[in-house]
C-alpha cells in the first residue's frame, strides 16, 4: 500500500469507529449485546482481511497497515475482536487457508495435542470466544507445525471476561476434528508475538485517547476560578503523559515496521516492554487529572484505562518480555549490546 | 484536540550504514588509550587530540554545505556518527559545541568574513566554542539577561558575567547572546555576538563542580571591546535567531545517551557473574533505550527533511533525561557495588554517573521549562 491509501485507511476507520462506536455501544458491548451494525460495517470494508493476500480474496495490506486499524480500535474502544480476526485471517492465509464466509474468528492460545488430526487441550482466555464461529489454531503435530481451523463448539467453552469486559471465553478440546489444517512454516511462538503486537498497537492508540481527553478536560473543568489546566501541576502532569503516549505510538509502530522487515523478535519485546510502563505512569495521570468523575461508570475514561490495565497482562506482560530481552542482551554480553539495538536483533 | 507531535519512524539510508561500520572501525583504534573515566563522560569528556583526529576524517561538520567546507552528507549519516561515538564513550567535548550550534549559527546567519575566518577551524577540530546564555540572574528566564554591549564607533563594549559556561577554558570563542538596546517587547533588543576569549577584559574563572571537576566556568567582561565584524546576524534579532540554536541543542541524541556507558558495564557485570537476577529490569531499560532512539531519530529525519521538530525534540530531551537519570539508581539497586573512583571499571562508572546526572535536566534547559514548552503544544498555555 502507498502513503496516499494508508492514508485513506486511516480515514475511513476514523469515519467508521467515530460514527459507530458510541458510549452506548460500548456499554451494550459490556453487558453482553454484539454490536451488530459496527461489525457489518468493519467487514463490509474488509478491515479483518487487511493483511490477507489479494491471492486469498485479502486486501493485501501489510503490517503497518494493520497498526493503523490496531490503533484506531483502541483509540475508540471498539468492542469487537477485529484485531484478533486481523491476526487470525493471517495465521490462516500463511497456511493457505481461506477465511469461512461469515465467519467470525477468534485466536486459541494455550497448550493443544494433536492425534489423528483430532485436537484436545485448552485455550483459558480465548478473545470475544463467545461470538466467534471459529477458532484458529496453531499446534505442533509430530515435528510439524500446523495451523488449524475449527468450529467453535459453545458446549466446550465457558463464558469469562477481562475487566475491561471484553469477552475471554475458556475452551476446553477433546478429540475436535477440523475443517481444514495444513501444514506451515513459522515461529511456533507466532500466536503471542502476534498477540503483544496487536495489544501493543491497541494500547498506544488507548493511550491517545486517555491523553486527548485529558486534555479536553482540563481545558473545561474550572476551579479556582480557572480552568485546571492553566495550573502548572497539571500542565506538567499532562505534558508527561504526553511524553508516554508519544513513546508508545512509536514502539508500536517499530514493531510493525519489523514486523514487515520480516524481523520482528525484538521489536515487539520492545514494544509490549515499553507501553506496559507507559501504561502505569499514563492511565495514573489521566484519572488524577479527572477527578472524581473520572472515578465513575457514566464516565467514560475507565473504558480506555480498563483496557489498559487488561491489555497490559495479555500476551505476556511488561516484564516478561522485558525478561525475554534482558537475557538475550546478557548471553550476547556488552560488546554486542549497541549493535544489537542498531541492527534491532537479538541474534546478532 | 489532535496530538501535536508526529514521530514517524526513520530508516537510515545504506550509506549511513556502511559509514556505521567506518566509524567503529576508526573508534576501535582511537580510543584504546582513553581511560575509563573519561569514556563514562560521554560528551562531557574532551580530548583535543581525538577532535583533531575526528576532524581529519571529515567527521566535523558532516552535513554542512561543501561550500562551506563540510561534507554536505546528511542529517541521518551525522547523526550515526554522533551515536556512534557517544556510545563508544569517545570524548567528544572539545569540538561538540562548534559542531552542533555554532558552526551551523555562523553558517546561517553569519558573514562571509566570519565564516571565511572561523569554520576550517571548527572542520578540523581545532577550533571550539562555548555557550554563552545564562548569567547569575538569568537561568530558565534567559530573557532576564543583563550583560550588555553597547555600540561605540565600530565596537561594542561588553560589560557582565556570563555563567555555567561549559568548556570555556579551552575554547577561543563564545556565542553570547547581549542586550544591545532597552525594549518594550520583552525578547527585544538581544543580539548574538563571536566572542574571541583572548580578547582584553575577559576573564575566565574555574567553577568546581560537584564531583570535583573543573567542567563550567564564569566568564567576566570588563570593558570588552568586541568588533562590530564579530555580530552575528542582525542587531535585535538575537532571540529569534537563539531560539533555533536551542532547536539544535536539544534534538541531538546526546539527550538521551549520557549514561549508556553504566548499562553497558552493567550488562558486563552481569555476564562475567552469569547472575540473572535483574535481568528483567535490564530488558525494561533496553526497552526504554530502543524507543528513545526511535524517536531521536525520528527528529532526525525531520530536521533532514527541512522541518522544525521543536516539540519533538522537548519531548525525547524530557523523556531522554529521565532514561538517563534513572540509571545510575537502577544501577545501584541491582549490584552490590559501591561507587568507587578507584574501583573496578563498574564502580568507576557508577561513581561519575551518579554524582554528574543531576545536570541531564538542568542544561540546556531544565525538565520544568521542556513540559512547559510540551503543555503549550498540547494546548494549556
Ligand atoms: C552541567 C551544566 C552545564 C551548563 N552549561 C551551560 C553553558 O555552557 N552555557 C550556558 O549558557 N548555560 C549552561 N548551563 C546552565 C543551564 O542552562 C541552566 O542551569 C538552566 O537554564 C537552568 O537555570 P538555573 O540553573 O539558573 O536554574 P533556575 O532557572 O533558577 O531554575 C531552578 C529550578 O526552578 C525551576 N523553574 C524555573 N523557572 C520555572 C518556571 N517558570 N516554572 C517552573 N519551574 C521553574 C527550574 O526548572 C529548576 O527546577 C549549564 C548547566 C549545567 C548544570
Amino acid at each position: 500500500m502507498t502513503d496516499e491509501t494508508s492514508q485513506l485507511l486511516s480515514d475511513t476507520a476514523e469515519k467508521l469507529f467515530s460514527d459507530h462506536v458510541t458510549k452506548n455501544c460500548i456499554i451494550d458491548a459490556e453487558k453482553g449485546t454484539w454490536p451488530d451494525e459496527l461489525w457489518s460495517e468493519v467487514i463490509a470494508n474488509g478491515f479483518n482481511l487487511i493483511l490477507v493476500p489479494e491471492e486469498l480474496d485479502g486486501v493485501g495490506g501489510n503490517w503497518m497497515n494493520a497498526g493503523i486499524l490496531f490503533k484506531a480500535l483502541g483509540r475508540y474502544q471498539a468492542p469487537i475482536p477485529l484485531a484478533e480476526n486481523i491476526v487470525a485471517s493471517y495465521i490462516l492465509s500463511l497456511a493457505g487457508i481461506s477465511q469461512p464466509t461469515d465467519s467470525i474468528l477468534t485466536i486459541l492460545n494455550g497448550a493443544f495435542v494433536a492425534e489423528n488430526d483430532l485436537l484436545s487441550g485448552s485455550s483459558p482466555r480465548t478473545p470475544f470466544a463467545s461470538y466467534s464461529t471459529h477458532g484458529v489454531v496453531l499446534y505442533k503435530d509430530g515435528s510439524d507445525l500446523k495451523v488449524g481451523l475449527i468450529e467453535i463448539d459453545k458446549n466446550n467453552l465457558k463464558d469469562n471476561s477481562n475487566i475491561a469486559l471484553e469477552n475471554r471465553g475458556h475452551i476446553e478440546l477433546d478429540k475436535v476434528s477440523f475443517i481444514e489444517n495444513s501444514k506451515v512454516d513459522c515461529d511456533s511462538n507466532l500466536v503471542k508475538k502476534l498477540g503483544a503486537l496487536m495489544r501493543s498497537n491497541q494500547m498506544a492508540g488507548a493511550l491517545e485517547s486517555i491523553l486527548t481527553q485529558s486534555v479536553r478536560y482540563a481545558n473545561e473543568r474550572i476551579q479556582f476560578g480557572r480552568p485546571i489546566g492553566k495550573f502548572q501541576a497539571i500542565q506538567q502532569d499532562l505534558a508527561v503523559l504526553s511524553t508516554h503516549v508519544a513513546a508508545s505510538s512509536v514502539a508500536a509502530d517499530y514493531a510493525c515496521s519489523s514486523m514487515d522487515k520480516g524481523n520482528p523478535d525484538f521489536a515487539i519485546a520492545v514494544a509490549k516492554s515499553r507501553i506496559d510502563d507507559a501504561v502505569s505512569v499514563g492511565a495514573g495521570i489521566a484519572h488524577q487529572v479527572h477527578g472524581a468523575i473520572g472515578f465513575t461508570y457514566e464516565h467514560g475514561l475507565h473504558f480506555a484505562t480498563r483496557r489498559l490495565w487488561a491489555w497490559r497482562a495479555e500476551y505476556g506482560s511488561g516484564s516478561e518480555w522485558s525478561k525475554v530481552l534482558g537475557e538475550k542482551a546478557i548471553s550476547n554480553g556488552a560488546d554486542k549490546f549497541w549493535p544489537s539495538i542498531t541492527q534491532g536483533d537479538l541474534d546478532i | 484536540m489532535n496530538i501535536p507531535f508526529n514521530f514517524r519512524l526513520t530508516d537510515f539510508p545504506v550509506e549511513a550504514e556502511t559509514l556505521r561500520l567506518e566509524v567503529r572501525e576508526f573508534l576501535s583504534s582511537a580510543l584504546v588509550d582513553v581511560p575509563k573515566e573519561t569514556r563514562a563522560e560521554t560528551w562531557y569528556g574532551a580530548d583535543e587530540g581525538f577532535s583533531r583526529k575526528v576532524g581529519e576524517r571529515g567527521w566535523i561538520g558532516l552535513s554542512w554545505p561543501t561550500e562551506y567546507g563540510g561534507s554536505g552528507r546528511s542529517a541521518m549519516e551525522r547523526y550515526v556518527v554522533l551515536e556512534e561515538m557517544l556510545t563508544a564513550g569517545a570524548p567528544v567535548g572539545a569540538h561538540w559545541i562548534a559542531d552542533r550550534q555554532s558552526g551551523p549559527l555562523i553558517i546561517r546567519y553569519g558573514t562571509p568574513e566570519q565564516q571565511e575566518k572561523i569554520l576550517p577551524g571548527i572542520l578540523k577540530g581545532e577550533t571550539y566554542f562555548c555557550i554563552g546564555m545564562s548569567e547569575p540572574d538569568s537561568g530558565s528566564d534567559l530573557a532576564a539577561l543583563r550583560t550588555k554591549a553597547e555600540k561605540k564607533g565600530d565596537k561594542y563594549i561588553v560589560n557582565g558575567t556570563k555563567l555555567w559556561t561549559s568548556g570555556a577554558q579551552r575554547c577561543q570563542y563564545m556565542i553570547a547572546l547581549f542586550r544591545t538596546s532597552k525594549e518594550e517587547d520583552r525578547h527585544g533588543g538581544f543580539s548574538q555576538f563571536i566572542v574571541d576569549l583572548s580578547l582584553p577584559g575577559v576573564t575566565i574563572r574555574p567553577i568546581i563542580d560537584l564531583a570535583g571537576r573543573h567542567h563550567f566556568n564564569e566568564v567576566v567582561f570588563e570593558d570588552v571591546e568586541v568588533p562590530e565584524t564579530m555580530l552575528v546576524g542582525k542587531e535585535g534579532d538575537g532571540w529569534n535567531q537563539v531560539t533555533a540554536e536551542l532547536a539544535l541543542e536539544r534534538s541531538g541524541p546526546e539527550r538521551y545517551l549520557s549514561s549508556y556507558a553504566l548499562l553497558q558495564e552493567l550488562i558486563k557485570e552481569f555476564s562475567e557473574r552469569n547472575d540473572y537476577e535483574g535481568v528483567t529490569e535490564i530488558g525494561r531499560q533496553m526497552a526504554h533505550l530502543t524507543t528513545l532512539r526511535q524517536m531521536s531519530v525520528s527528529v532526525a529525519g525531520m530536521l533532514n527533511d527541512g522541518e522544525n521538530p521543536a516539540l519533538e525534540a522537548s519531548v525525547v530531551k524530557d523523556l531522554g533525561a529521565v532514561f538517563e537519570q534513572d540509571l545510575p539508581n537502577i544501577a545501584h539497586r541491582l549490584m552490590d557495588l559501591e561507587p568507587d573512583n578507584q574501583g573496578n571499571d563498574f564502580q568507576k562508572y557508577l561513581a561519575i554517573l551518579t554524582q554528574i546526572s543531576p545536570s541531564f535536566s538542568l542544561r540546556g534547559g531544565t525538565r520544568e521549562i521542556l513540559r512547559g514548552i510540551i503543555a503549550r503544544g498540547l494546548g494549556l498555555r
